[in-house]
């Protein structure tokens, strides 16, 4: 069973919730999942973006009013 | 029966805590009804913002260091000897020196440390002044250097989120300096997709880059350093050629914090108002070394300490919590060789730089001085 970590970023200004994101996939295992809570609408665009690029897989965004929850699984 | 409070990490936020504690506990450090304790890696503390400025010849080496005893003040004991393990379930700390030390209250400000060896080549083939032989060694190399590229490197996480920028803008008016531009290509690499974190920092930095000829690659997460070939390539799969390449390497918290199980990549889980570690009531935790997500900086470490400062003389006083931190910070950022500018921001506020000028920069060269009445708890 793969691990979550979530990371609460909501009203994060700097680094940013995709860097946290970044961050945090540098520590956990091929196949654990970090979920992101950002009130960040652009983050909601940057990180399936980012993800899509480096090859990792987007699992869901979900759309809660007022923040977003992005899983990101770490695929490599 | 007498208070200890244990303090971990002899950096800015411990320095901070430290003395702000003991300037407010003036009758119960005298009676005796409290003590505090600092464990520290090192008998010198380092300014660590000074570095910015040594590749460049801006700023005397003597300038960034005191001796920790001279700047505690004289009620608090001090012991170099590094922790070995934080036992927060038995409330003791243990030293390398084999010595251990209860405590009522613990402050956790270990900070953090670089990590450029989880990089394949970065620390053979590129040059970092976040440490004094790193910044000796790319002043150095800027001395010798006569055109070519340059690539400045960010990496994730990291600490001082400002300080590429300021060296990318120091680099660039040094190279104008030396009249070297017309043979010089700067560019910088940034992990997201734009400059920098902050939206408004990276929207006012991005046409300034645009302006000043420096190019800029972001989603660049790099992936490897060839220093034979001179090559920097990214995950994200771009490869860089560079003449001169230096990087902000990524940072983890200390190995203390995971041999003792407080938080992988040493950062501890940490309550982002109270800065008690998560499932703590007497553990707290400020500096870079909170898994809290805001700026890993001197100035967090700062603001975080007056808040503990206040929170924990207030409970030692009258079991009453003060306040919440506000997620301040405010850090002044160079814009070049003459001037700068300042953002300042919290957890409900967004940064907003205003224009540069040589006033402040003048503003944070002063502080560079200052800094020392801040570490004494006056500033």
């Amino acid at each position: 069973m793969a691990d979550r970590q979530t990371i609460d970023a909501r009203g994060a200004f700097c680094p940013g919730p995709l860097m946290e994101m970044i961050a945090a996939l540098k520590l956990v295992a091929v196949g654990d999942e970090i979920e992101v809570l950002s009130s960040d609408k652009g983050s909601s665009a940057d990180i399936p973006e980012w993800v899509a690029k480096v090859g990792h897989e987007m699992v869901g965004i979900t759309d809660h009013e007022g923040h977003w929850s992005l899983v990101v699984r770490k695929l490599k | 029966m007498a208070k200890n409070v244990l303090i971990v990490g002899g950096g800015m936020g411990g320095t901070i805590v430290a003395n702000g504690m003991a300037r407010q506990l003036v009758d119960e450090l005298r009676t005796g009804a409290v003590s505090i304790t600092m464990i520290g890696n090192t008998e010198r503390h380092l300014y660590q913002p000074g570095l910015l400025y040594i590749p460049f010849g801006r700023i005397r080496e003597s300038e960034l260091y005191r001796d920790q005893r001279s700047i505690l003040d004289r009620r608090i004991v001090f012991h170099s000897d590094p922790a070995k393990q934080i036992d927060v379930d038995s409330s003791r700390v243990v030293c390398e020196s084999g010595n251990s030390y209860s405590y009522d209250y613990l402050v956790i400000a270990t900070g953090s440390r670089l990590m450029p060896e989880t990089i394949p080549g970065l620390t053979e083939g590129a040059h970092c002044f976040y440490d004094l032989p790193g910044a000796r060694k790319m002043r150095t190399a800027l001395e010798e250097f006569r055109g070519g590229k340059v690539v400045v490197n960010v990496n994730a996480p990291h600490k001082c989120p400002v300080a590429p920028l300021e060296v990318t803008f120091m680099l660039y008016d040094y190279f104008k300096g030396k009249g070297l531009l017309d043979k010089t290509e700067v560019t910088y690499t940034y992990p997201v997709g734009r400059v920098h974190g902050l939206e408004n920092v990276a929207n006012w930095a991005k046409p300034e880059f645009e302006r000043l000829g420096i190019r800029y690659e972001t989603f660049f997460n790099t992936k490897e350093v060839n220093p034979k070939e001179k090559t920097v390539s990214s995950e994200e799969g771009v490869t860089l050629p560079y003449d001169l390449l230096v990087t902000i390497p990524p940072h983890q918290g200390q190995q203390v914090i995971e041999d003792s199980g407080l938080g992988k990549g040493g950062w501890v889980p940490t309550d982002p108002k109270t800065l008690r570690r998560d499932g703590s009531k007497n553990v707290f935790v400020i500096g870079d070394t909170t898994n809290i997500p805001i700026s890993k900086a001197g100035s967090t470490a700062h603001f975080e300490a007056d808040t503990l400062v206040d929170n924990l003389v207030s409970l030692l006083q009258h079991d009453h919590w003060a306040r919440n931190y506000d997620g301040k910070v405010y850090c002044f950022v160079e814009t070049g060789l003459k001037t700068g500018t300042y953002i300042w921001f919290n957890y409900e506020t967004p940064p907003n730089p205003s224009p540069p000028s040589q006033m402040i920069h003048w503003f944070k060269l002063a502080y560079n001085r200052l800094y020392w009445m801040s570490a004494r708890g006056l500033l």
